[in-house]
């Protein structure tokens, strides 16, 4: 990786719920940037700069609230910028904070990713009518259920895949306090029985919709030889962007991504993701969307993700774990989502994961959002040992 | 740090463009940036953008902006939803990290089809400043009057600045309001939100910048005359209009200091949208009258919102870069009444 070696020193997230009512925006990102100080042991006068991200503004109805939020984030006299790359923001915004340290402009920077989707609908947030421009009115599962019933022609997969993804990964969520969902009775047959929104996604092989923040305090190598608790390095980060439109682009497994992902492993050294992983959080949104990562991702040959997810390999007890925390499918702050997978790759490595802690033995955890109509991706690589 | 320069800058301004939706407005401009940056579009190392959703009434406005670059094959790539000189420096810690030598920057909005006096209000705390709807002229008409009281200043003085960047802007081939203009002539229109005038707000204006950055000798080849940055720092003030002194620009003195803005300078080009700011800014950054003050006229000419600020980095880098000046100062700013600003530092040499 570029620049100066960046540690993970804090980390901290809401209860993610589907309203939480009892806070306003500025009491959500305080309530989940409080928590990532508190186990940085750092207070907001430590801080160099803020770096905020989140998806489309009029999911909340606020234009560019980074200006609204700082005061709440204590970033009056500071450098503050806000990020915006669509679903992937979450993870760019980790990326946009590791640099400023990278760079070696500032020591100690809090980063924040947040979205309050019970003050809009995020599905009518998306489909606004623009002039000279097809309706689509169908929300991001609309947009997506075509490419998976692509990936499901393309591979021969078998109908009852996803649905595993949706009863593994709520199953996981059991396991994590802060998960919006917790179905501890959740079976495949309430998954294929659940209402039909758009083929072949069923109600609960969707992503919740809810309100929730996500808060790191990343440092240098000073401030983490200073922390209190062990840090998570970060071995590598990568961005890569697509056309939306464009005729030679493979939508259902997209170039941006592997991309992405070739250019993060090799900062990382990581030439086999499979083994060279203990785990992996994957922006999963939709439960097909794992087997189609884990091949975008190279945990697989193309057309094989399928059957890594049938075989186990993905569950927590499987020899590759993906969302262990329960992932998105159990918990989606849209803006806050891939922040969320970046900290929990992070607590992984930093062995801070509590009850759905995962066995560390390369002591490498992948975290990865992509956004948009699978044309934004943001990952990055964190590990228990200092990079080279 | 390394030196990072803008070897290149491209903006486009009209009153209203009916024609051409963002992304075929952006086109011309990136597509003039690059040629005279002089580096492949497939050998820049990174892509940022600035932008806001809510002058396009629609979310993702930066995904079809990003058509106009076109991403094939795929790039490294960000955009912040602020203006894009915050995109400018985004691409400037990418370039200090080592990561990449090039970056392409651009903003881009169309003011002319909302409202958007009213589309500012937005920005505003959701729950105890929102619902009163105050427009972003109401709020820089609060401002304005409590300057002018503090400073013992008058509307003329006001009025003095808002005809000097009329008839500077009668050189400046994208302004949108320009003219052989007097301090009595705009003291001779009514006032509209006490202390303004029309000329003291900036014109709704639809437009575009781009900008090329690069580093080291890659800079000194692509370009005679490079800007180089020798500093670039922002600070954000509280959002509450009542929670901070109105009269003076502390984020901008912050950000001058940190970036080394306070030695002097041949030009400095301000965001300043309302003739007030102007005045306030001009404090904040110790300018005195040697130094020409937004000789393109500045935002109270053409005021492109999310690249406006951007242009006041472009606008000095073209004037060092056609050695008309050896070291300048830049400034953008973002929120309700310069809530949070940014001083770049540009010069010429090597």
């Amino acid at each position: 990786m570029a620049g100066q070696r960046v540690a993970v020193v804090g980390v901290g997230q809401t209860a993610h719920r589907s309203a939480r009512k009892d806070v306003s925006i500025a009491g959500l990102v305080r309530e989940a940037a409080q928590e990532a100080l508190d186990d940085a042991g750092l207070t907001y006068a430590d801080i160099d700069a803020v770096v905020i991200g989140k998806a489309p503004d009029m999911f909340e109805g606020i234009a560019m609230p980074e200006l609204y939020l700082a005061d709440a984030l204590g970033a009056v006299g500071k450098p503050m910028m806000r990020v915006h790359t669509a679903g992937s923001v979450g993870g760019s915004t980790a990326i946009v904070a590791a640099k400023l340290v990278a760079a070696g402009v500032h020591e100690r920077v809090l980063t924040v990713a947040f979205e309050k989707q019970s003050e809009s609908n995020a599905t009518w947030g998306l489909s606004v009518p623009m002039p000279f421009a097809a309706p689509l009115v169908a929300g991001a599962g609309g947009f997506f259920a075509p490419l998976i019933r692509a990936y499901i022609h393309r591979s021969g997969a078998p109908r009852h895949i996803g649905h595993l993804v949706a009863v593994k990964d709520r199953l996981a969520a059991l396991r994590n306090p802060k998960a919006h969902l917790h179905m501890a009775d959740i079976t495949l047959q309430m998954v294929e029985e659940s209402f039909l929104l758009w083929d072949p996604l069923r109600y609960l092989d969707t992503c919740p919709s809810s309100d929730g923040a996500m808060a790191m305090v990343l440092g240098s190598e000073k401030v983490a030889d200073a922390a209190p608790n062990p840090p998570a390095w970060v071995h590598g980060m990568a961005m890569r962007s697509e056309p939306t439109m464009f005729a030679r682009r493979d939508q259902v497994n997209p170039q941006a991504g592997k991309d992405c992902a070739a250019d993060l492993y090799r900062q990382a050294g990581i030439t086999d993701p499979r083994r060279d992983f203990d785990c992996a959080e994957v922006y999963v949104p939709f439960s097909w969307y794992e087997p189609m990562w884990l091949e975008n991702l190279g945990f697989c040959a193309e057309g094989e993700g399928w059957k890594l997810t049938e075989a186990g390999a993905t569950a927590p007890d499987g020899d590759i774990p993906w969302n262990p925390s329960g992932g998105v499918l159990s918990s989606n702050p849209i803006g806050a989502s891939g922040m969320v997978r970046f900290g929990e790759a992070a607590q992984q490595v930093r062995g801070m994961a509590g009850d759905f802690q995962v066995d560390l033995r390369t002591g490498k955890a992948l975290g990865h959002a992509y956004g948009g109509g699978s044309q934004f991706f943001s990952m990055w690589v964190v590990g228990s040992e200092r990079p080279e | 740090m390394r030196d990072v320069a803008v070897v290149s800058f491209a903006c486009s301004a009209v009153a209203e463009d009916p024609v051409h939706n963002e992304t075929e407005m952006i086109v011309p401009v990136v597509h003039e940036a690059l040629t005279a940056g002089g580096i492949p579009k497939g050998e820049l190392g990174f892509v940022c953008s600035g932008s806001l959703d809510y002058l396009q009434g629609g979310p993702f406005a930066f995904v079809a902006g990003l058509d106009a670059v076109g991403a094939w094959p795929p790039l490294r790539e960000s955009h912040v939803e602020m203006d894009a000189a915050w995109a400018l420096y985004e691409a400037w810690i990418a370039i200090q990290t080592g990561e990449v030598d090039s970056a392409l920057v651009y903003g881009f909005g169309k003011s002319s089809p909302g409202d958007l006096h009213e589309i500012m209000a937005l920005q505003t705390d959701p729950y105890y400043v929102l619902p009163l709807w105050p427009s972003m002229v109401d709020m820089a008409a609060l401002q304005a009057s409590a300057y002018l009281e503090a400073s013992g200043r008058t509307d003329a003085d006001l009025a003095e600045v808002a005809a000097r960047s009329q008839r500077a802007a009668r050189s400046n081939p994208i302004a949108v309001r320009s003219g052989d203009v007097s301090a009595a002539d705009v003291l001779a229109a009514p006032v509209t939100h006490a202390p303004l005038r029309d000329a003291d707000i900036p014109p709704i204006t639809d437009g575009a910048a781009a900008i090329v950055l690069a580093a080291g000798d890659l800079a000194r080849d692509v370009c005679e005359r490079p800007a180089w940055i020798r500093g670039i720092e922002h600070r954000i003030e509280a959002h509450g209009l009542g929670l901070r002194d109105l009269t003076r620009s502390v984020s901008t003195r912050q950000a001058a200091e940190a970036a080394g803005a306070l030695g002097g300078a041949d030009v400095a080009e301000l965001h300043a949208q309302f003739s007030h700011e102007e005045l306030i800014l001009a404090e904040a950054l110790g300018l005195d009258g040697s130094v020409a003050v937004n000789p393109s006229g500045g935002p109270l000419a053409a005021n492109p919102v999310m690249s406006a600020g951007l242009i006041r980095i472009g606008e000095v880098a073209r004037r060092i870069t056609a050695g008309e000046a050896g070291r300048g100062v830049a400034h953008a700013t973002s929120g309700p009444c310069l809530q949070q600003n940014m001083v770049c530092v540009l010069e010429g040499g090597n």
